[in-house]
């Protein structure tokens, strides 16, 4: 294993105010490159790794959603007035209100799926394997257990300075990632 | 506090909102976790599941013979003769899609209104949406005279030189049903992702392994990745919940539009919406009280979910009633001959069984859930929430046959009689949904696990940890 490329240093905690005191020491000591792996969505870790809202995945989605409306008044405007016209009563081909409805649902539509797909992206998913699922204790992190791992692609990275800064939060235990 | 006070205090009956707990006492991440992974999967099915997906599976067989039968022989083996050339098959895709509302209602609106409660119930609500969808969507094709050339409703370059009709609410119903559909699956696959994981991490079986892993995509529960993962949530909440207005106003428009007395009305959309999410939360209660029984989930569907549903039953059921006050008071007020007689029709004429079973069903029967003590008894709340479905049913039957039996000149007057295929197609949706919903409890988690996760006490930083 060790002729492997280091990933980065785990460290696994029971207790969820630990692993944020351990997210807030390491941040503040000036890691960047650190990630927090919980089994539901923390908002106390979010705030300390990433600050404040999350802003690309919702223009994605409202450029997704702009783009319906335009699909579906484009689709339904050249389909009933220009490639098959149909004159009833005498009204406008370009009838516009009756368009309407079409033209949201393709934006609700759209967008759903500039969201679904959007977040796959941004997430860098789909990802069948990390260095982290060589951790096989890390199946707990869907369960029970919390993870935080400094990477060592940071600047800062030293293995002991890392491993005894976390061991100072009761870690269940400190590891080193390797990857394949 | 005065001696009289107290003893105000003490005779107070319990106000079930503010007692009765989301999630049961003594829980750990651990516990719920093995509880919801283990029925995918290690657990042996009970024996009630197993008969329960019989029947599904016999009444799916009953569907596929109707179904190549009417394929062969045509629409004329249903009850149907003009005028009355909408019976059963609309009445059940209204119907089914009705149901589904409320699915989405709970996991969009709710998620919206930050209601924490609705945490282990959205995922199989959601479910129930997209099976019910599917229910649905079965039967506007099923109707056609033609089936095998149902694409013809789509746009698309073709050599006949014709195009769909865009001013026609038949194909606004098309792209609002199949856009609710996919809108549907994709919520509910966005909320699975984190518990797919979940079960790929519990599963010791290889090919369980390598089954849940391809289908949560790599998840690794990572901050930045739950942050988007809320987002994207969030997003498409507020995506679904116009979404699902605006679907049952669609189908609303399919009578609306129609210069036909009883059906051209504009109280249709509401009125149909909160007639859709009253089933709907009815289907809920109706599946989510056997599976608590059977799979022990008291823990976590708790008293206080099951009062929730019915007050939002019993609140969704009175709109529906002023709109049946209503509906009449507009026909009499704008002294349209027709629209009058379409009414007085309804309640006297040869459907009147039908109207009076509706109200009985509708309208009485749900009163009964303003008693507090029935709104958390299963067994009373299960046969109240049947007969409203059946109700729901009658109602969207009652509408579509009465408006359509008496034509304007008498000599066209038809009253339609249901055939055996009629019967049998319905039953068959009704066993499809069965099926594809066992398979769903025995296949996905049913729970949202992570979501639980976040209602334990221990969840947020200084709660300690779970030894």
């Amino acid at each position: 294993m060790t002729e492997n490329a280091l990933y980065g240093i785990a460290a696994e905690f029971e207790d969820p105010g630990l692993l944020v005191a351990a997210v807030d020491a390491v941040h503040n000591r000036g890691y960047r490159k650190v990630e927090a792996y919980t089994p539901y969505p923390m908002h106390e870790v979010e705030e300390i790794l990433a600050p404040g809202p999350e802003r690309r995945l919702p223009r994605l989605v409202l450029a997704g959603g702009l783009l319906g409306t335009l699909t579906a008044w484009g689709m339904q405007y050249y389909i009933a007035a220009i490639d098959y016209p149909l004159n009833i009563g005498g009204r406008p081909l370009n009838s516009w209100p009756a368009f309407i409805v079409i033209m949201f649902e393709l934006t609700i539509l759209f967008a759903s799926l500039t969201a679904f797909f959007g977040m796959l992206f941004l997430c860098g998913l789909p990802l069948p394997h990390h260095p982290l699922f060589n951790l096989s204790r890390f199946a707990l992190s869907s369960k029970n257990r919390f993870f935080l791992c400094v990477e060592a692609a940071d600047p800062l990275f030293n293995v002991d300075e890392v491993s005894d800064l976390l061991a100072g939060f009761e870690p269940v235990e400190v590891r080193e990632i390797y990857e394949d | 506090m005065t001696l009289e006070e107290q003893q105000r205090h003490a005779r107070r009956r319990p106000d079930p909102d503010v007692e009765l707990p989301v999630i049961g006492p003594s829980q750990t991440f651990s516990i719920v976790t093995e509880q919801i992974s283990s029925v995918p999967l290690r657990r042996k099915m009970p024996l009630l599941w197993q008969i329960t997906f019989g029947i599904g599976l016999v009444l799916v067989f009953i569907l596929l013979i109707s179904a190549t039968y009417l394929f062969g022989k045509g629409v004329g083996i249903f009850g149907i003769e003009i005028p009355v050339a909408w019976a059963f098959a609309i009445t059940n895709f209204v119907w089914w899609i009705g149901i589904g509302h409320a699915g989405t209602l709970i996991s969009a609106f709710l998620l919206l209104l930050n209601q924490s409660w609705r945490n282990s119930i959205n995922r199989f609500a959601e479910a129930m949406t997209i099976f019910a969808v599917a229910c649905a969507g079965m039967f506007p094709l099923l109707h056609l005279g033609r089936p095998w050339l149902f694409y013809w409703i789509l746009p698309y370059p073709n050599t006949m030189t014709v195009q769909p009709q865009f001013r026609s609410p038949l194909v606004w119903d098309v792209f609002a049903v199949s856009t609710y559909a996919t809108v549907s699956v994709v919520f509910w696959y966005l909320g699975m992702i984190p518990d797919l994981a979940a079960l790929r991490d519990q599963s010791t079986a290889r090919l369980k392994y390598a089954f849940y892993g391809v289908l949560c995509w790599g998840w690794r529960g990572g901050s930045r990745h739950w942050r988007l993962h809320e987002s994207a949530s969030l997003l498409l909440a507020g995506l679904a919940t116009p979404l699902v207005l605006s679907v049952h106003t669609v189908v609303s428009f399919d009578f609306t539009i129609a210069i036909l007395p009883g059906w051209h009305s504009t109280i249709f959309p509401p009125y149909f919406v909160a007639g859709a999410i009253y089933s709907g939360f009815a289907m809920v209660l109706v599946l989510a009280l056997p599976i608590r029984a059977v799979f022990g989930l008291h823990n976590l569907i708790t008293e206080r979910h099951i009062n929730n549903c019915a007050k939002l039953m019993l609140a969704t059921g009175l709109i529906l009633a002023y709109a049946y006050v209503i509906e009449p008071f507009t026909a009499w007020y704008g002294g349209s001959q027709f629209e009058i007689y379409a009414f007085h029709n309804r309640a006297f004429g040869p459907y009147a069984w039908a109207f009076w079973l509706v109200i009985a069903c509708n309208v009485a029967i749900p009163q009964l859930l303003w008693i507090p003590k029935l709104r958390i008894s299963p067994r009373p709340l299960f046969a109240i929430s049947m007969a409203i479905l059946y109700g729901m049913w009658l109602e969207r039957y009652m509408i579509i046959v009465t408006s359509l039996h008496r034509d304007y000149v008498p000599s066209a007057w038809f009253n339609f009689t249901a055939t055996v295929w009629d019967n049998a197609v319905l039953f068959g949706s009704i066993g499809l949904f069965i099926t594809l919903f066992a398979l769903f409890v025995r296949f996905l988690p049913m729970i949202s696990m992570y979501e639980v996760r976040t209602l334990l006490p221990f969840s947020r930083p200084g709660g300690g940890s779970e030894k």
